[in-house]
């Protein structure tokens, strides 16, 4: 049995399509309901929707044998996993956005807000800069205009929130996209399935390039 | 007489290794729980967590709950041509776990061979780890790799150490398409981007690995370590843990301690790597000696998620009592013990207790 985790939301939805092209569909997922867990016997799978950073999570402690899950949640928590393959999907970026007027006085500590504190320390210790990181869990735009931190480092999909709040994009950090990621111990016990799985996956995304 | 009943799988599996190791000539070796902090500030990579728990001793010496044991094992010790000293061990160390940063105890149970040693004791050291798996579980595999291959590879690709170590995170994680990006990012010329994404896809067993190594026509260094890792196959071809074994190039330690020979152990139904080990020659040139050495360790703490051991019940038989005297009651666990039954006698029936039979003695006499 195949166990896989699948990202709540639209994007967990358009890669269960890609699964199902490959010959590991199970119907009942389709369904309208609140049930969390979908198995299909006869194809030997089974599949559960989990919240989008907590994939890792289940793929690494190997209660998935695998799953999909963002690039910037890989780079947060730097899970023990293999990373198979980029599917391409779910594109954005991982940036640095400011007030539009924002002046970069480097001979201050830079107050960062983000939900993403080890990406943030990661860059700019690379960049030999001092910074105080305040950790929060929603709505980080907010806080640059409440002058709370002096910029944000979070993902930009369309740039739309930031426009709309007068905030813009000052740095990027790395691009960012949908991963599929195999738990260490599950691939060498049922490297067939999950070989499969990837290479019938990575022909789809050739195939959309 | 040891009661197989009251043996906890990992209890079990210790035991079958110490004899297991000792009937190789290995020696048993117990060690202090602590250790100065100094012998792993000086060695900090070859730790595998960078997390040491720390205090002072009562002369204000800075120690550490030791988080390893082969630095301890060999820091001393001396180095003579010709001899070996083989060892094993069953020791808890102290770890500042990742993520939640809580403090965690592991046990861990391995053995270790320095001196001037050879490609039998290679080979040796790599038929024990696979000995004390199948101890373990029918179902394991155990998948090696040579240090130098990945280097000899990296080296011909490029010589910026940030590109090459960028490469080896990417190929530790089996990434072909962050590598791609990166020989991009690097300038690197497409038909050495190409070998690099291709080697990701190199693993799985020997036969057939090795096959295709000897299709890429790399360099001689590259050439002269799979020719090591042939002669170590060849070897392991003539035991039983033949289908056992895969050859796996993710296995990417630190190279300036680990070098040659390194390998893995999964357990079915384990999800973490059990079995950690390999040739560690640069840590004891760092050290200051002239020897040689390979070991591994096994996780016992992970054994626990094999499941299968959990018990149903809190004991076999709830004797309630009240006025009963002593001396009946005394004989009545006394028949049930003789039985080899487990017994606890109570008053009243403790809340959330799992029994499998209820004897009442309440009132002087068995009641139905």
């Amino acid at each position: 049995m195949i166990n896989v985790a699948l990202p709540k939301g639209r994007l967990g939805e358009k890669v269960y399509q890609m699964f199902a092209k490959a010959g590991f569909e199970c119907p009942s997922i389709l369904e309208n309901n609140r049930k969390l867990i979908f198995e299909n016997k006869e194809k030997n799978v089974r599949y559960f929707w989990v919240k989008p950073s907590d994939v890792s999570i289940y793929v690494e402690r190997g209660a998935a044998d695998i799953g999909v899950c963002g690039k910037d949640i890989l780079l947060e928590y730097e899970p023990d996993i293999y990373e198979i393959l980029d599917l391409n999907m779910g594109k954005c970026r991982m940036a640095v956005a400011a007030k539009k007027d924002f002046y970069d006085d480097t001979n201050k500590t830079l107050k960062v807000a983000t939900k993403f504190a080890n990406i943030a320390k990661k860059y700019y210790a690379s960049k030999c800069r001092n910074i105080d990181i305040i950790k929060l869990n929603g709505s980080i735009e907010l806080a640059p205009i409440l002058e709370l931190s002096d910029v944000i480092v979070d993902i930009v999909e369309t740039g739309t929130t930031l426009r709309e709040n007068n905030l813009e994009v000052f740095e990027e950090i790395v691009p960012i996209s949908a991963r599929l990621i195999v738990n260490k111990s599950s691939f060498k016990f049922k490297t067939a399935e999950i070989e499969k799985i990837a290479s019938s996956l990575k022909e789809q995304v050739e195939a959309n390039d | 007489m040891i009661n197989e009943r009251y043996l906890k799988n990992e209890e079990r599996v210790i035991y079958t290794l110490r004899s297991l190791y000792d009937s190789y000539g290995y020696l048993p070796f117990t060690m202090s729980k602590f250790e100065e902090y100094e012998l792993y500030v000086k060695n900090k990579d070859f730790l595998v967590s960078d997390g040491v728990i720390t205090f002072t001793d009562t002369n204000g010496k800075l120690l550490a709950l030791k988080p390893d044991v082969t630095l301890s094992i060999i820091k001393n010790g001396q180095d003579e041509k010709g001899v070996k000293q083989k060892v094993y061990y069953s020791e808890n160390v102290y770890r500042i776990s990742g993520s939640t940063r809580q403090f965690k105890e592991i046990m861990q149970t391995g053995l270790e061979c320095i001196g001037d040693i050879d490609l039998y004791d290679v080979f040796e050291v790599v038929t024990l780890a696979c000995a004390s798996l199948e101890a373990i579980s029918e179902n394991y595999v155990v998948e090696i790799s040579h240090l130098g291959v990945l280097s000899s590879l990296l080296d011909c690709a490029s010589s910026n150490d940030e590109f090459k170590n960028a490469v080896m995170e990417c190929i530790k994680q089996k990434n072909a398409h962050e590598i791609k990006k990166l020989c991009k990012e690097y300038g690197i010329k497409e038909d050495k981007a190409n070998l690099l994404c291709s080697f990701v896809g190199i693993y799985g067993k020997a036969d057939s690995v090795l096959k295709k190594l000897d299709e890429l026509n790399v360099s001689d260094d590259f050439a002269s370590s799979v020719n090591e890792l042939k002669a170590i196959v060849a070897l392991l071809d003539s035991t039983k843990y033949k289908d056992k074994i895969q050859l796996d190039f993710s296995i990417v330690n630190d190279m300036n301690y680990y070098n040659g020979i390194v390998f893995n152990g999964f357990i079915e139904g384990v999800c973490e790597t059990v079995l950690f080990g390999g040739k560690y020659d640069g840590l004891l040139d760092k050290l200051g000696r002239q020897s040689k050495g390979i070991g591994f360790a096994i996780y016992i703490d992970l054994l626990e998620e094999m499941g299968g051991q959990s018990r149903s019940y809190d004991v076999d038989v709830l004797v309630l009592y009240d006025k009963t005297d002593a001396k009946t009651l005394s004989e009545v666990v006394a028949s049930y013990i003789s039985k080899g039954q487990s017994v606890t006698t109570q008053k009243e029936i403790p809340e959330r207790i799992r029994y499998k039979e209820l004897v009442d003695l309440r009132g002087g006499k068995i009641n139905d």
